[in-house]
């Protein structure tokens, strides 16, 4: 049921203790403060689909209609346990809410069984919810009291997971639009870009640029229509925090762009996402149509005089439009190459007005900094990078998943404690920050902390904010091979430096993955030449490129070269793979006494490496095998090996 | 055909504003109702926003949305994310390329399945990630892929 | 606004809000540029113009940076000569390494500029882009491996000939430059005018050469080889041949031509003038039968392809003529096999052009008897140059000829077809003697000649007042017809050329091309209509003679058969 408009209007204004029993009543029901029935909630956004979550939806829905138990069965979003999903939270009327993983669709009748009956069941269970009012469950832990919880400052991600995406009056009851509200009935649009600036609030797609600053830069030019772009266009590999938050919490964003339109003086915005992130689109089209309904979307919203009009774009699929220019150009039914900068879009973007393009994650702090205040805000973090920033881990680590920290966190508290740090038995070796335009983090420099300047004084960047966690069996030089293929793949194409240069960075560290084929040794003078190459070609490209994406995509490289140019050169010169992951170039053997002589192998190596005599063990000569490993597919008796 | 030039009507009609901006939604309506591009759909789409052909092709092969060709009727999502790709998402698909006999962007003669290595969708906890049209599979290796190939070509017959 | 800037150490005035590239040329200092096209706006591709600004991390594109403040900036630091040369450097890692036997070896920007960067060797291995030659246009052919992607093809075709058979595909690597659906260039509504060619900085869009054909006929005893050269060629080869441009060579060219081996030598002004005959007698019947805009030419073949495919509804607006060399080219396989000693011999018709359109021209149905084409070979200006060195002649040493009999007109009418607004002002000079029995003096006549895209005049003949104009360029055709339309503006007989300035910047002239060359060009017809002592096609005896010998009046039967032809609507993809 959608909270009428007085009732909006009404919790907007008044402290929670203020209202009447009535309202008060409707409150507890919409926030789950009290519950009817017991409630379960499955994670169904995109991280739990993929681990199984529609299958747990369906086993728990027909698990109550045999029994004919009635409960409140509802989505919600992740709580950034990307490795435990799918994750299933289950509160019971008057006891708080339990937090289970991996709760695939065969152990729900089990764990159903237990909670019906008060029983907590024991296994992958990750904590409860603190909740006032409510009483907890003895000797279990809270959520904020683990490690992985404990550590972080959810100023921003805090609902994903908790609340339901697709209730607009869960989202309001719990202090949603109170800031629009004040802002759109109190503040003058100067005002709010003055609070923005205070709070020193800066881009979090990795650019890092004063938010206030950019939209006074649209409000003070003259036009008969402004634009506030969100751009939701995260295509950064490993990066799933925008994601995330739009399937967590839509509301959240929403009202953040309402915020940063009002601010800029626009009344049309636009959320450019990807159409590959089908569960966000779902949810934030019907956020769209409830904020319609109930008058907080639309002419003369609440009475204020302010109209605002948000429009959802799906964006076709390209990892060049996450910039700005380009992502103009595809709203404007352009191809989506990128335009030099200046005119910056603040003057002249979307059809020649004034643009401002800003980050999903930047807009989801608006609220609370409107709400709490700008010097709340700037209380968080060191100085000139106050906030928290949210950053998407994988890879060779214990948790994967989104962990949102204050600024100034180091890395070491961000993997190791809150992620859990590597497997038992591997070290780390390194973290890639920031995707196809980040940089590689070496051990050693765990213990930088996280914030803009402090990373550019090392000489790293934080890009959208991915982190991937490599281990000593991690090969660095393919990590980057791969990052530059991506770019490569990814490149609009219209600039030279970026084009030619990508393409040629790439067939450089392909050809130091692969084997020599050159009988006369000059492979390897070639490949450490095309390793000095790598250098001045990155310096070009970082000084020509038009955009952000050729400026960037060196950095990959350049920093594996600082820190592990010892790879590269056991690469070119040993023409080994320490972590046996460059696959052509691990050197086959065969067993001889596992190899029975079916000479299945020798017929089917593309090079006729392998020489024998039938029914007697075969051999792999060394200097003509190319390291395809068909012999090893091949083999029935697992004679072939690699070493 | 007539079927095709009806539904495309449809579509048009709900784009009735001549405006360059109105490019991308349509095209992406006509990828959704017919599953690729054709030259009659570039044709009407060039006619009715005034707008050259080789503009709406130039623009639909920038994005990786559009295709040309038809899909199969089991379209294979590999997502080639970072963590995937850690997590052995070549691997997966040299085995689909060599088991379809097709490549990136490919439908196979009979139209069974087609194959495209997607962007990271970002479920990077159980690498590597896979789709077959809406169904996930997470976490899995080359034997499995094998299986799951067999599994969909034995319900299709 | 004035803005100092300091420019390699010298203080130049700048314009605030004016891009670097403008200040700077305007100083008289210049930095390489490929993708930049003057009067369209700056797209930044091809980072050659970067420069060295004071105080910014990066290299800034000049051609698309804004002044707003003093800089202070350097053009040619090694730091930015470092860059312009990895960036030469990486397009010649993806280009074929034929410059020996390429078509525009010496005209081509990306070895100019290789030259001045001092690329010596090639530093950047790699492996080149697949690509496929088009060669399905009697026009243009399109080698995608020389291709630098720079897009003045593709703006070319978009803004200025409002036809954008041409644009990017793909992306990244894989970027390339397509018609709609990678179709072959024939199947596109490409109207072959060449503009894309004339702008192309390399050898990725050149014209169909056909001069090698001319090999098997024209030592042949059993076959007549007669050519016939349009006045633009005459004003123009002369850059390929070491001459001034805007030298004349008419004479000289007649004389070339017969040495090499062509039996008969021909002008095609001769054509026009004819043309210029039939077409005042369309123009009486309509204006007895209606008003508005009564007659568009059709002597330009792009225009007239272009009408059939994008607006097939003004069809009946055109003329219903010929070109100019298509109609000598049917006087010529009308007159030749009828002459004694010609009997049993095969009559082979060529053409020298400035028009890659024309090529396309000779091919359509409606060009050809009984199935053969009326015109055997196409030549542009750059083929003939070629001949020309191949022949070995010393210009120099030659002496001016005539063409032959009957077909030479000495009247300077035809010649005016060369730029555009002249076929209109010579036109008007038969049309006012037709409809007055007066001469206009063609000095009179002379706002055809300002430097506009869009030229008019109106001319009171009797009671009436006719207004003729003249547009050049197809997208300022485009945007005239739209206010013609809308009733904006009235005309009553309109020349139209697709090609800017008309013929002498046709898609076969000499590369490389500038305003300054289009203007001695230009200068060079006007001189010889200026220095000629006959200037209309109805006061010309030859003229005259050909309607009294063999086609009887104009307009009669035997014009229709001969000179008329028919358009008609053309499907293609748009």
């Amino acid at each position: 049921m959608l909270p009428d408009k007085e009732f909006i209007l009404k919790l907007a204004r008044s402290a929670p203790t203020e209202l009447s029993p009535e309202d008060q009543e409707r409150s507890d029901l919409l926030k789950k403060v009290s519950l009817l029935r017991p409630l379960v909630m499955v994670n169904c956004s995109t991280s739990g689909v993929v681990a199984g979550a529609k299958q747990t939806w369906e086993a728990i829905e027909n698990y109550v209609s045999d029994r004919s138990i009635d409960i409140d069965l509802a989505e919600t979003g992740s709580i950034g346990l990307s490795s435990e999903e799918p994750v299933v939270s289950v509160q019971l009327p008057g006891r708080t809410r339990l937090f289970f993983s991996k709760v695939t669709a065969d152990r729900v009748p089990n764990m159903l069984d237990d909670l019906f009956h008060h029983v907590v069941p024991d296994q992958k269970l990750i904590g409860q919810l603190r909740q006032s009012g409510h009483e907890p469950w003895s000797d279990l832990p809270y959520l904020d009291e683990i490690p992985f919880f404990a550590l972080q400052n959810r100023i921003v991600m805090g609902d994903c997971g908790i609340i339901d995406p697709f209730s607009m009056g869960e989202y309001i009851v719990g202090g949603g639009y109170k800031a629009f509200l004040q802002t759109i009935r109190s503040l003058t649009i100067s005002e709010v870009c003055d609070l923005v600036v205070a709070s020193g609030l800066r881009g979090r797609s990795g650019g890092g640029f004063a938010t206030g600053l950019k939209w006074k830069a649209a409000f003070n030019t003259p036009s008969d229509q402004k634009y506030l772009i969100c751009n939701a266009e995260e295509s950064d590999p490993g990066a799933f925090m925008d994601r995330n938050l739009m399937e967590g919490n839509p509301f959240l964003l929403l009202e953040g762009i309402s915020i940063a339109a009002y601010a800029i003086g626009s009344n049309r915005a636009y959320i450019y996402i990807r159409s590959e992130y089908k569960d966000a689109i779902r949810k934030i089209k019907n956020a769209i149509l409830q904020l319609r309904e109930s008058g907080l979307l639309g002419d003369n919203i609440m009475d204020s005089g302010y109209n605002l009009q948000i429009s959802l774009r799906k964006g076709p699929g390209a990892f060049v439009c996450g910039e700005e220019t380009a992502l103009i150009a595809s709203l404007e039914g352009k191809r989506g190459m990128p335009s030099s900068k200046p005119p910056y879009p603040s003057t002249s973007g979307y059809l020649g007005r004034p643009t401002v393009v800003n980050n999903v994650e930047t807009l989801s702090n608006l609220p609370a900094i409107i709400r709490n205040g700008p010097q709340w805000f700037n209380g968080i973090g060191p100085e000139g990078c106050p906030g928290t920033k949210i950053f998407s881990i994988s890879g060779r680590v214990r948790i994967s998943g989104l962990v949102e920290v204050p600024m100034g966190t180091t890395f070491n508290t961000i993997v190791n404690e809150i992620a859990g740090g590597v497997e038992t038995g591997r070290e780390l070796k390194a973290l890639h920050v920031g995707g196809p335009a980040g940089c590689m983090v070496p051990a050693e420099m765990m213990d930088v902390p996280v914030s803009f300047e402090s990373l550019k004084s090392n000489e790293l960047v934080m890009g959208s904010g991915g982190i991937l966690v490599m281990d000593d069996k991690t090969c660095v030089v393919n990590t980057v091979k791969y990052f530059m293929d991506y770019v490569d793949k990814q490149s609009c194409g219209k600039c030279i430096p970026c084009r030619e240069g990508t393409r040629r960075m790439a067939e450089i560290l392909r050809s130091i993955i692969r084997k020599s084929t050159d009988e006369e040794g000059h492979t390897t003078l070639e490949l450490f030449k095309g390793v000095m190459q790598l250098e001045s070609l990155a310096e070009v490209m970082k000084d020509t490129s038009l955009c952000g994406l050729g400026q960037n995509a060196p950095n990959p490289v350049l920093s594996s070269l600082k820190y592990f140019r010892h790879e590269y050169e056991e690469h070119i010169f040993d023409r080994k793979c320490n972590s046996n992951t460059c696959t052509e170039l691990r050197s086959w053997f065969i067993d001889v006494d596992m190899c029975t002589g079916c000479s299945i192998c020798a017929k089917r190596c593309p090079t006729e490496a392998i020489i024998g005599t039938a029914r007697h063990p075969y051999f792999i000569v060394q200097q003509k095998c190319i390291g395809c490993g068909i012999c090893y597919e091949v083999c029935k008796f697992t004679a072939v090996y690699y070493k | 055909m007539a079927t095709e030039n009806s539904s495309m009507d449809e579509i048009l009609k709900r784009f009735p504003q001549i405006k360059r901006n109105a490019l991308i939604p349509l095209l992406q309506a006509v990828q959704d109702e017919f599953g690729y591009i054709s030259e009659e759909a570039i044709a009407r789409i060039g006619s009715h926003l005034s707008l050259p052909t080789s503009k709406v092709y130039g623009l639909a092969t920038f994005y990786n949305q559009f295709s040309f060709s038809p899909r199969g009727v089991y379209h294979i999502s590999l997502c080639n994310g970072s963590a995937c790709h850690l997590g052995g998402s070549g691997d997966l698909f040299s085995e689909l390329t060599k088991l379809l006999e097709i490549r990136d962007g490919e439908t196979t003669r009979d139209g069974l399945f087609s194959l495209e290595v997607q962007s990271c969708i970002g479920a990077c906890g159980q690498p590597p990630v896979m789709a077959i049209n809406d169904t996930y599979f997470s976490g899995v290796g080359v034997k499995e892929v094998r299986d799951i190939i067999k599994q969909y070509r034995e319900d299709a017959t | 606004m004035g803005i100092r800037l300091e420019v390699n150490g010298r203080a130049i005035e700048a314009v605030k809000g004016e891009t670097v590239l403008t200040a700077l040329n305007r100083n008289g200092m210049h930095v390489p540029t490929i993708c930049n096209l003057k009067d369209l706006s700056p797209s930044g591709a091809c980072r050659m113009c970067v420069v060295e600004v004071k105080g910014l991390e990066t290299l800034v594109p000049a051609c698309s940076f804004p002044i707003e403040e003093p800089m202070t900036i350097l053009t040619h630091s090694p730091r930015v000569l470092r860059a312009r040369k990895t960036n030469v450097e990486l397009l010649l890692s993806n280009h074929p390494d034929d410059c020996l036997y390429c078509e525009r070896s010496g005209s081509c920007e990306l070895q100019s500029l290789s030259e001045d960067l001092n690329i010596r060797e090639r530093r950047i291995p790699g492996k080149k882009s697949p690509h496929k030659m088009d060669k399905s246009s009697p026009a243009i052919v399109r080698d995608p491996a020389k291709c630098i992607l720079c897009g003045r093809c593709v703006r070319i075709c978009e803004e200025i000939m409002s036809t954008s058979c041409l644009d990017f595909a793909h992306r990244g690597n894989e970027l390339c430059i397509s018609t709609t659906l990678s179709k072959p260039l024939n199947f596109s509504n490409c109207t072959s005018c060449g503009q894309c060619l004339i702008s192309c900085p390399t050898g990725a869009l050149i014209e169909h050469v056909q001069f090698p054909e001319l090999d098997a006929h024209i030592h042949e005893p059993e076959k007549i080889v007669v050519a016939q050269f349009t006045p633009a060629v005459a004003v123009s080869v002369a850059e390929q041949l070491g001459y001034k441009p805007g030298t004349n060579l008419s004479g000289i060219i007649t004389a070339v031509l017969r040495r090499y081996g062509f039996d008969h030598v021909l002008e095609t002004s001769f054509g026009a003038e004819m043309m210029m005959m039939e077409q005042v007698e369309i123009y009486k019947k309509r204006a007895a039968e209606g008003n508005g805009l009564l007659l568009m030419t059709s002597s330009c073949p792009s225009w007239v392809q272009f009408v059939e495919q994008s607006y097939p509804e003004l069809i009946p607006i055109l003329s219903t003529l010929k070109s100019p060399q298509q109609i000598l080219g049917a006087l010529i396989k009308e007159w030749y096999p009828k002459q004694p000693g010609n009997e049993n011999k095969e009559i082979v018709s060529v053409v020298i052009t400035s028009c890659t359109a024309a090529k396309t021209e000779a091919r359509r149905v409606e060009m050809s008897k009984s199935g053969i084409p009326v015109i055997d070979l196409v030549l542009t200006t750059r083929e003939l140059a070629r001949l020309i060195k191949l022949s070995g002649l010393d210009l120099d040493r030659l002496e001016p000829e005539q063409p032959d009999a009957p077909f030479y007109s000495p009247g300077s009418a035809g010649k005016l077809c060369g730029v555009a607004g002249g076929e209109i002002e010579a036109t008007v000079r038969t049309l006012y003697s037709n409809l007055t029995g007066r001469e206009l003096p063609p000095a009179k006549l002379h706002r055809f000649r300002i430097h506009k895209s869009f030229r008019e005049m109106v001319i009171e003949v009797g009671d009436r007042e006719v207004i003729m104009g003249t547009v050049s360029g197809l997208s300022n055709a485009v945007a005239l017809l739209k206010e013609i339309k809308n009733g904006k503006r009235k005309v009553d007989l309109l020349e139209v050329m697709a090609c800017p300035d008309g013929c002498v910047n046709g898609g076969g002239q000499p590369l490389p091309v500038d305003e300054k060359v289009l203007r001695n060009r230009s200068k060079a017809v006007y001189d010889l209509d200026n220095g000629s002592k006959l200037h209309t096609a109805h006061q010309s005896p030859s003229i005259q003679k050909i309607y009294n010998e063999v086609l009887g009046e104009p307009g009669g039967e035997k014009s229709q058969e001969l000179l008329f032809t028919t358009f008609k609507k053309r499907e293609v993809l748009l």
